[in-house]
């Protein structure tokens, strides 16, 4: 690749001169404050969020930040997170998908009927019970672009029609246990990264993060284009790694990172990999944000459409076949009451947009981490789940204003 | 009305008979079209005479109700945008179709990203900067969302994106609408580049100014049918008028006759006759992308 020619030694996409250029830690930190009085938010109000709410559980139970509890919460928050994950893929495309809690019930029940009535191996079970989430985001992609049937109606009659097949495939028992000794119950209850290792892997994501900041800005310098200042890389990575060898060490107090929890933050790294590093990722930001001038760019769009609800579906079955396992059973209530409105607050209070185009993987975590916080910590406050749907009803609210005012002022300030 | 010069090199692009129904309105109406390599082919015609659906079946966004198109001799089958660009024929759209939630560098190479498994960022920012460069477009940053830039500059981002995918026909539908008196004349010189380079150029365009100083033929489309191919060089603006608006006696000459009695300074519209062509001013020789 040849270098552009710089004149007055100014990298190649910084010579506008009314560009502001930063220089050093000190302007990176002013350009991100800018950056979020602007409306573009990132992350920053749902960190906020979890600071809040943890400080004030905290405050009224001191066990809600214990080591146990944390444990816990790392435990709890995969299912519905794996969940919101899928959502945060149909959200960008621009559509909705409000069956992913009967989705997850259905493959619940399916992994729980291969495995334990028809006695069949559980990877036959898994494959099984994927494989229908697949087909069935497969009908929903079908159904949308044959019929032109909005998807908030085709997927409010997939979960009645799958929350049936559910009940239709548990009508002899209400429920079927999973043996405690096979190993998914066991990856769901009782597996931990062995302390050292979990050590090893947060140091490893800090120089993680180093190294590809450092490739990127050696590419970029390259180039002759502007690159992230090494100090700037390095405090960020070292500030990453502080904080996850700090989670580890609290979590390794009691019983450690399990390897489920690990599994979930692999999923988020897969599929941020997926949305901002690939082709396809690019067409479903596109596609969200504007499907006809992506139709013009020769993107596919009904594929793209059909990918998002395949992946949509199939991560919905995958988190209802570990919300069986965590509970070691499938009954009949796995995946409904609020499992389908969570996992859609999950991924719109983590900084997915509903108006499409818009979010990352990350939001499934982050948003995750505030329902299950509240679900936990209202739990331990002995509070019922009138409370929990009240407090994640409000909370959803805000999250969606701030979504619609964030928009606004982007509009404003000129940040898309 | 004048012969059509008689194209030289050998034709690329070629209509026959082609129409589109829109419901009760025939947007285009056996429309026959030719357009060889190294050709810059004005389309020109009042508002709504279907020089837009005419860019959009030639790009694959309309599958038009009859007629052929062939290309290169052969007859083709233009059923989605991805087949018109899969045979090099790239369109920078009237509305621009820009995604407005990406940034300036995913807009230019959307549909046709480097290394699709590992997108290749830097290749693509420093191919972006080279081509705008070329353009001396005027936008700051390639880091902002589309949203943030002015019309001028979606315009320039349309017009570059259409250049990537080394196409052999270009349609340009108005592509000097929103720009500035530098940015146009830019653009021109590209279209002279592009026609020096042997690709075949459709500009679509209701500046008269710009079709004289780069079109080597003038095709007027009116009420969505053919009405007429000239010759750009013997041309005059009356004629082309004439044949957009359907008569010698039209508004357009009339305003001139009130203008030529008014003043001695106005023997016609000055905008039409008198202004310079743009390769008489100052003009970069670069290579094509
Ligand atoms: N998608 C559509 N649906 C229905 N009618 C359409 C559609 N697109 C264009 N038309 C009609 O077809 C005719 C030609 O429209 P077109 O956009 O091609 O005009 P144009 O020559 O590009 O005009 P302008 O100079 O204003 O851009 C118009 O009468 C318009 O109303
Ligand atoms: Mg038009």
């Amino acid at each position: 690749m040849t270098s552009l020619d710089t004149p007055l030694g100014k990298a190649a996409d910084r010579q506008d001169e009314r560009l502001a250029t930063p220089q050093g830690i000190g302007d990176a930190v002013r350009a991100a404050v800018r950056r979020t009085r602007d409306g573009d938010l990132g992350m920053l109000p749902v960190v906020a969020g979890i600071v809040v709410i943890w400080t004030i559980f905290q405050s009224l139970n001191q066990t809600f930040l214990s080591s146990t509890n944390l444990v816990n919460l790392a435990f709890e928050m995969v299912p519905l997170g794996v969940i919101a994950l899928g959502v945060v893929c149909v959200l960008l495309v621009g559509q909705i998908d409000l069956s992913v809690g009967s989705v997850s019930g259905v493959s619940a029940a399916a992994t729980a009927v291969v495995m334990v009535k028809h006695e069949q191996p559980m990877a036959l079970a898994i494959a099984v019970a994927i494989g229908s989430g697949c087909a069935i985001g497969w009908l929903y992609g079908q159904i949308l672009n044959r019929f032109g049937v909005p998807s908030f109606v085709v997927t409010l009659g997939g979960l009645l029609a799958f929350l049936g097949t559910q009940l239709w495939l548990l009508r002899d028992q209400n429920a079927i246990n999973l043996p405690y000794d096979s190993p998914l119950v066991k990856f769901a209850q009782v597996w931990f990264v062995p302390e050292a290792l979990a050590y090893v892997f947060a140091v490893a994501a800090g120089g993680g993060f180093l190294a590809v900041g450092w490739v990127r800005a050696r590419s970029r310098r390259r180039a002759g284009l502007s690159s992230a200042s090494m100090p700037w890389l390095g405090l960020q990575a070292g500030l990453l790694a502080a904080a996850l060898l700090f989670t580890v060490y609290y979590l390794n107090r009691t019983r450690g990172v399990p390897w489920m929890f690990m599994l979930f933050v692999t999923l988020v790294l897969m599929v941020h990999y997926v949305l901002k590093k690939t082709k396809f990722g690019r067409s479903l930001y596109a596609v969200g944000g504007n499907a006809e001038a992506a139709r013009r760019a020769g993107i596919n769009v009904r594929a793209v459409y059909t990918s998002a609800f395949v992946m949509c579906s199939a991560l919905a079955a995958t988190g209802g076949v570990l919300a069986a396992a965590r509970l070691a059973a499938a009954n009949q209530s796995t995946g409904t009451a609020d499992v389908n409105l969570n996992a859609i607050a999950a991924a719109v209070i983590g900084g997915t947009s509903l108006f499409g185009g818009r979010g990352t993987a990350f939001a499934a975590l982050l948003g995750v981490l505030v329902i299950q916080s509240i679900s936990s910590g209202l739990t331990l406050l002995n509070l019922d789940s009138s409370y929990r749907f009240i407090i994640t009803g409000l909370v959803l609210l805000v999250a969606v204003a701030l979504d619609s005012a964030a928009r606004r002022s982007r509009q404003a300030h000129g940040r898309g | 009305m004048t012969a059509p010069a008689a194209p030289t090199a050998p034709t690329v692009l070629s209509l026959r008979g082609v129409s589109k129904q829109f419901g009760a309105v025939a947007a285009l109406t056996g429309i026959d079209l030719d357009v060889a390599a190294g050709e810059v082919v004005a389309v020109v015609g009042d508002n709504g005479a279907g020089k837009s659906t005419l860019v959009k079946i030639l790009s694959g966004v309309y599958t038009p109700d009859g007629g052929t198109i062939s290309f290169h001799g052969r007859e083709v089958s233009l059923g989605t945008p991805a087949d018109a660009q899969a045979i090099g024929i790239a369109t920078v759209f009237q509305d621009l179709a820009l995604c407005e939630n990406l940034d300036v560098k995913a807009n230019l190479f959307l549909g046709q990203e480097l290394r699709p498994w590992m997108l290749d960022d830097v290749a693509m920012e420093t191919r972006s900067w080279e081509l705008l460069r070329e353009l001396s477009a005027r936008i700051p940053t390639l880091d902002v969302p589309v949203a943030a830039l002015s019309g001028g500059q979606r315009q320039t981002v349309a017009i570059t994106r259409a250049l990537l995918g080394k196409p052999e026909v270009i349609l340009l539908d108005e592509p000097t609408a929103a720009l500035g008196v530098a940015q146009t004349a830019e653009v021109l010189n590209l279209i002279e580049r592009l026609r020096g380079n042997g690709l075949g150029v459709v500009m679509i365009s209701h500046n008269m100014d710009d079709v004289r100083a780069v079109a080597d033929r003038v095709a007027v489309l009116r009420l969505g049918r053919n009405n007429g191919v000239f010759d750009a060089r013997t041309v005059t603006s009356e004629q082309v008028v004439a044949a957009i608006t359907g008569a010698a006696d039209n508004v357009v000459a009339q305003r001139a006759a009130r203008r030529a009695s008014a003043g001695p300074r106005a023997d016609a519209d000055p905008r039409t006759d008198t202004a310079p062509r743009p390769d008489s001013g100052p003009r970069k020789e670069k290579e094509l992308p």
